[in-house]
């Protein structure tokens, strides 16, 4: 089974990443298997998918707005946000507004052309959850979440900025 | 000026070990060179057609001797014996070896100096006015907010990898000198009827490939909502800026394919999420970083100076360069000096070891121990006591600093172009010196007054050749260098971009091509006319008539 690390620890991946779906092909897999669907796949089967035994979860590509999901988020336990690649900065914006803008307080996970180096913003956005690409080394990458000791802006895990708390 | 603290040491040693690692990870095949790439560019690192350049920030400009003669020391250990100023009032070295990168930021961060987004798509250096503080036409002084602009951008988690690199200009003068129209976002310091400071807040202005004067969004922003509005703008351009074509990437197109009045909509609506919210400036911060840029110790003097006067009096070397290079300050008794680094034979911009450190302890005898770089490529004293001018022009002239040309056609802005720079077309710092060659005269050069000419080897632009009242730009026909040239750009507070005058032109014919325009100029000028106003007066065909005419 695939791994990933959530909140700075390695686990194994029980959830199911579905792409490029016919329309019934996620209610086609194993009932209670965790799924992740695509966004627009989630609006138009929501009832029917909260019907399975399994949890379900949704993904969103990095040019999807998540005030499609407002409605949605509290029978959401994870939101997937995928890098088509790491240099696209879309996903940062994506799980700031989820995060606090919106309030979500379940997994936020990225999803997709995730690497080492980029994982101490991202955690500083709001993620939580971190799919890296297969060539990444996870124990080596649990050392990026310490890269800074504090950053100056307000973020999803800094409520306050720097200003406000200089001794 | 600004002096950091345990955070911002801190936060700096620790971005030199990520960098470190990264390089080291680099060197070693673990890490892929395009995705080293990003990295190493928010480090300020190009890998360029010789060897890499590192591009240092120097933020708004702002340079100690302390931090001047570590650029010396860098550029004596690391590079040949010289560094590069650039338009966005930063220094660059052109030959470090990449192993050496991460133990040249160590000694950066001795004098509190790093390399941090001086590229990629990333928030950049914020520039502004370089006499910021010591001119009696201030609204008020830029830096502070420079500096809390500076502290908002680094290491932002959410805007470090934007759709293309971000600028960010601060204009607290009511004449602009920072270039402020063509920037992403270009502030302009005002008060409002009540007396209150704010900003006028302009976005997606630009040069490069497509170039934009910026469009005012906010009439008024009142001081406190700086950072919040910013996030906002940034927030929508990360989002909405386009990803598909990086020659459309910047917030530029972004706004001109929404509308202006639709993405300020978009703007303040994403404002009013955070508006008020915890990033909204205290009193207390406004009043702690205004505290670092505090006048400094001043002697009380009258108007006239007779020190001054008897040398004035004396040398008509020293007249002509305080003519042309000393600038009126706020206060009785000093002066703004421009040392002017456009010698003819030495690429617009570079500065030797010997000068740097020269300069560095100049400086400190005159000037209050800092120093400003500026977006033409010059370095200012902005506080020097008149008695001593004719001290330190004598100094400056040792070490041949004493160039008196500010603001006259061969103070160029120049990019390092083809000889250096991997993007470039063609070469840019021979046509500077060629031009420079043919208006060698220093009466002439006074007698055609105030003019700008800008240099770019590529469309980037990064020699700013739109907003040159001559602009030329490098360009590639079938493998041969040739040279578009523009006239009726200006950066000030007309700003507007040069025409395209014609066909271009062979390298060769660059200084005659200039001479011509400048003779339809003079030949057509009335009274004490700019060459812009000539220019919007008579337009282009006179000077394209000339340029063009056939030799009998």
């Amino acid at each position: 089974m695939q791994k990933l690390i959530k909140n700075r620890k390695i686990i194994e991946d029980t959830w199911l990443l579905l792409n490029d779906l016919t329309p019934s092909s996620a209610l086609d897999t194993a009932n209670d298997a965790d799924i992740l669907v695509p966004l627009a796949y989630w609006l138009e089967n929501k009832e029917a998918l909260q019907t399975r035994m399994g949890k379900t979860g949704v993904w969103l590509d990095s040019q999807e707005l998540p005030s499609a999901l407002k409605d949605s988020l509290s029978t959401l336990k994870i939101v997937a946000i995928n890098f088509p690649k790491f240099a696209d900065g879309r996903g940062y914006s994506i799980a700031r507004e989820l995060r606090v803008t919106m309030g979500f307080d379940g997994e936020i996970r990225a999803i997709g052309d995730v690497l080492r180096d980029q994982l101490f913003y991202m955690a500083r956005c709001g993620f939580n959850a971190f799919d890296l690409r297969d060539d990444q080394n996870l124990e080596e990458s649990l050392s990026a979440f310490d890269t800074f000791s504090d950053g100056y802006q307000v973020s999803a895990d800094k409520p306050t900025p720097l200003f406000r708390r200089r001794a | 000026m600004y002096r950091y603290d345990n955070y911002d040491h801190q936060m700096l040693s620790e971005r030199i070990a990520q960098f470190r690692d990264q390089t080291n990870r680099f060197l070693s095949g673990e890490l892929a060179g395009d995705e080293f790439l990003p990295l190493r560019l928010q480090n300020g690192l190009y890998i360029q057609r010789l060897a890499p350049m590192l591009r240092i920030a120097v933020p708004y400009g702002m340079l100690s001797s302390t931090q001047m003669r570590k650029m010396a020391y860098i550029a004596d250990h690391f590079d040949k014996g010289y560094a590069h100023l650039t338009t966005r009032q930063n220094v660059q070295f052109n030959w470090p070896e990449l192993a050496d990168v991460p133990d040249i930021l160590e000694h950066l961060a001795e004098v509190e100096m790093h390399a941090i987004q001086t590229s990629g798509n990333c928030i950049r250096n914020t520039t502004t006015d370089q006499y910021a503080g010591a001119t009696a036409d201030e609204i008020e002084d830029s830096r502070p907010y420079c500096e809390i602009i500076r502290q908002w951008s680094t290491f932002h988690p959410e805007f470090a990898y934007l759709p293309r690199k971000f600028k960010i200009a601060v204009c607290g003068t009511h004449n602009d000198q920072a270039a402020t129209q063509v920037h992403d976002i270009g502030l302009f310091i005002v008060r409002n009827d009540a007396g209150e400071l704010g900003f006028r807040v302009l976005v997606g202005g630009g040069l490069g490939r497509t170039p934009v004067i910026g469009k005012e969004i906010r009439h008024f922003l009142p001081k406190e909502h700086l950072l919040t509005y910013l996030d906002a703008i940034l927030r929508v351009y990360n989002r909405e800026g386009r990803r598909d074509n990086k020659y459309k990437a910047r917030i530029k197109i972004l706004v001109k394919e929404t509308g202006t009045e639709e993405f300020r909509d978009k703007v303040e609506q994403e404002w009013l999420a955070i508006k008020d919210g915890p990033l909204t400036l205290t009193d207390e911060e406004i009043a702690r970083c205004k505290q670092y840029f505090k006048a400094p110790a001043y002697q009380s003097f009258g108007t006239a100076s007779p020190a001054l006067n008897a040398a004035l009096a004396e040398d008509v070397l020293f007249t002509s360069w305080h003519q042309q290079n000393v600038v009126a300050h706020k206060k009785d008794g000093y002066a703004i000096v421009n040392i002017c680094l456009k010698m003819t034979g030495v690429a617009p911009g570079d500065v030797t070891t010997e000068q740097m450190n020269l300069i560095a302890d100049l400086a400190d005898r005159y000037s209050f121990g800092e120093m400003r770089i500026t977006h033409e490529q010059n370095i200012v004293f902005a506080d020097v006591e008149k008695a001593d001018l004719y001290e330190l022009w004598k100094a400056l002239k040792s070490q041949s600093l004493n160039t008196d040309n500010l603001g006259l056609l061969t103070d160029m802005i120049c990019c390092p172009g083809g000889d250096f720079c991997a993007l470039a077309n063609a070469k840019s710092i021979p046509i500077a010196e060629s031009i420079q060659r043919a208006f060698a005269d220093p009466q002439r050069l006074r007698e055609i007054g105030k003019l700008s000419l800008n240099i770019s080897g590529c469309m980037n632009a990064c020699g700013h050749h739109h907003v040159g009242n001559i602009g030329i730009l490098g360009v590639d026909k079938k493998g041969e260098e040739f040279y578009q040239v523009s006239l009726g750009g200006s950066v000030e507070n007309d700003t507007s971009l040069g025409k395209i005058i014609g066909p271009s032109f062979a390298q060769d014919d660059i200084p005659s091509v200039v001479t011509k325009i400048v003779e339809v100029y003079e030949l057509e000028r009335q009274g004490e006319e700019k060459f812009l106003e000539t220019f919007n007066r008579i337009g282009m065909d006179p000077f394209k008539a000339k340029v063009y005419a056939k030799a009998d």
